[in-house]
């Protein structure tokens, strides 16, 4: 049967925007940043050293904002504490007040015990007002002694292990949210929370990489190569686990060719071909692919490799905000009759529009910003020295 | 510096005493709660909820597409001007297989001329609403229990719980809810719940000029309703996806969306 356009007369609005593009891709930030650092601690990359502690600080930055998206789109925020307090355990949203506690206090209790020494140091050195907040930071103890330092390192050690399944669950458990409704063609696949867990490592992985740039050439953290190296191999291997993901869901769609390929197809080669084929795809998942692949196979001089792993970086950024952009807004270009689409245009300046997106982007930077100016991001051995 | 056991202790102390104070302050019951909890009048009549269960049949080879059913609910609950709790659509379907289907204004005026091009082999009107599904997905996802299914099989949205995530619109299969832009929170059909806990038919019933809408108790046993879901061939909308609706149509149609 060959249908002409029709949607039902509810299916006219787009009620998750730029906020629901937002979040995950805030999200996504600290699972991949905290993948960096638990590569470190857990699976003893030690060439990651520099970056541990940045990688920490960013996660934490971004975890202070991650619930400001959804609070701005709710109908009702002021509502918003009834999901921990009278929870519908059957709901997987009921599922993320609890998991983002959860995460957040491993969190800031790695933080925490990384920069202790620190603290107590500011502490130290400090006076009047300062002092106070210096001692209000340490929680009132200032025990920096080898022995309480040897214990701070083995409870980071457990965070770390214990941190690493909390980040894949958090962003997971995003990809469930949208791949466990079935009444969503475009959304209803198993393979949802791979995709977005594997997107989530790479874009956190790639903004740490140029954040990390950007402090070494201000001269406020250590520099060193292999590190950067490193990132951008874990980076290029992360990637071809998010490609292949994605594109098996792609063809997983093409080859079952059930009812919803009509949905999937019209998206693909109509609504979403600028975004998803040209932007996400064409120049996101395919210039990143190709530069990073020839940067470790060929043998060039660093400052080129430097240049191009940036270059991917940024692009990788761009793509996975674009992938956010795709499945969410994607997945309400058509009505629940399947046969009937719209378009949508967001405004500047609305509750859910680009600048609130934008400014609710830019926030944990800013935070990130006012992180840095606190704590040194320099290793063990540079603030030795 | 050295390791203080007792400056730990304090710590642990001073945390713990905040964590009580915490839960005191949440656990202890505010001045008049009590009085508020019994403050319900004892005249009023509650519903005997598990002695009902209720259905609705629509019956297509009936429907005249004149919009009653439309209008009724729009006046009787008060629907936002541009959304529907219940609608009607028209399929015209030609002898090359192509389906025209339009929905103008929800059916709300009514429909005019023919959009089919072609020579039209069938052409019938469809009117939907909430299927109150049995496994229903919105009130699985519902995150604060705003969205509930009663204990007669009515699914109903508690507008001073629900938070306005829009979880449930997206979860509804059938387009049946909305975010109502007056309340910010989900609304939808509610089979006239203040109407049939009173022994009254739902707005949409009362108005159908051709009994094309029909809506029972299955816990009945004199209910026509019953004999016509039992005996009569019927189908529900997307039974694929195991929704479980307790919305029965009879005389559908392949076509049908």
């Amino acid at each position: 049967m060959i249908y002409t356009e029709f949607s039902f007369p509810n299916d006219m609005h787009i009620y998750w925007s730029l906020m629901i593009v937002t979040y995950p891709f805030i999200t996504g930030l600290i699972a991949g940043a905290f993948v960096a650092s638990a590569l470190y601690h857990v699976f003893g990359r030690d060439e990651l050293a520099p970056v541990n502690r940045l990688a920490l600080l960013t996660s934490l930055a971004f975890m202070l904002c991650a619930t400001l998206p959804l609070l701005n789109h709710l109908g009702h925020p002021e509502r918003a504490f009834n999901i921990m307090i009278t929870p519908n355990f059957r709901s997987a949203i009921a599922g993320f007040g609890f998991i983002y506690t959860f995460y957040l206090t491993v969190l800031a209790l790695e933080v925490w015990l990384s920069y202790r020494p620190d603290i107590v140091r500011a502490y130290h050195q400090s006076a009047g007002l300062k002092k106070r907040f210096w001692n209000a930071l340490a929680l009132g103890t200032h025990n920096v002694s080898e022995e309480a330092l040897r214990l701070d390192a083995k409870v980071i050690y457990v965070l770390s292990v214990i941190g690493l399944p909390a980040a894949c669950t958090l962003h997971g458990y995003v990809g469930f949210l949208f791949g466990s409704l079935k009444s969503n063609p475009w959304w209803s696949t198993p393979l949802m929370p791979q995709v977005f867990l594997l997107s989530a490592v790479i874009s956190g992985m790639a903004m740490l990489m140029l954040i990390y740039l950007l402090l070494a050439w201000r001269g406020l953290t250590t520099w060193s190569f292999a590190c950067f190296r490193s990132m951008a191999f874990f980076l290029w291997l992360f990637l071809v686990f998010y490609i292949v993901s994605e594109g098996l869901e792609i063809l997983f769609f093409f080859y079952e060719s059930s009812d919803a390929w009509y949905v999937i197809s019209t998206l693909i080669f109509d609504k979403l071909w600028n975004t998803f084929v040209v932007l996400q795809i064409g120049i996101g998942v395919t210039i990143p692919f190709v530069l990073l692949s020839y940067l470790l196979m060929a043998d060039v001089k660093e400052r080129t490799f430097i240049a191009l792993t940036a270059l991917s970086s940024a692009v990788i950024l761009f793509e996975v905000w674009m992938m956010r952009w795709n499945i969410v807004i994607g997945g309400q270009q058509f009505s629940k009759s399947y046969v009937g689409f719209r378009d949508f245009h967001p405004e500047w300046l609305e509750k859910e529009g680009i600048l609130p997106a934008i400014l609710l982007t830019l926030l944990p930077l800013m935070i990130l910003t006012v992180l840095l100016k606190l704590f040194s991001v320099k290793d063990e051995a540079s603030r030795a020295k | 510096m050295h390791n203080d056991p007792k400056n730990r202790r304090e710590f642990l102390k001073a945390c713990a005493a905040a964590g009580a104070a915490g839960v005191w302050v949440l656990l202890i019951p505010r001045p008049g709660a009590a009085q508020r909890v019994h403050h319900i009048d004892p005249s009023l009549q509650v519903p005997d909820w598990m002695d009902h269960y209720y259905a609705y049949v629509i019956d297509l080879n009936k429907c005249i597409g004149c919009g009653n059913c439309v209008r009724a609910c729009k006046r009787e609950n008060k629907v936002h001007e541009k959304f529907f709790r219940t609608w009607v659509e028209r399929y015209q379907i030609t002898d090359e297989d192509h389906v025209y289907v339009e929905s103008p204004n929800g059916g709300h005026d009514g429909f005019s001329g023919n959009v089919a091009h072609g020579k039209v082999t069938r052409s019938f009107f469809v009117p939907k609403m909430c299927n109150h599904c049995r496994n229903t997905p919105c009130t699985q996802v519902c995150p604060v229990h705003a969205s509930y299914q009663t204990p007669e099989g009515v699914i109903l949205v508690d507008k001073k719980r629900c938070i306005g995530c829009a979880y449930c619109v997206q979860a509804c299969p059938y387009g049946s809810r909305f975010i109502d832009p007056r309340t910010h929170t989900a609304d939808k059909c509610t089979w006239c719940y203040h109407r049939i806990t009173k022994g009254l038919l739902p707005a949409c019933v009362t108005v159908c000029p051709t009994n094309t809408r029909r809506f029972g108790d299955l816990k009945d046993e004199d209910d026509q309703i019953r004999e016509l879901i039992h005996n009569a061939r019927s189908s529900v909308l997307k039974p694929d996806l195991n929704t479980e609706p307790f919305c029965f149509y009879i005389g559908f149609d392949r076509a049908i969306r």
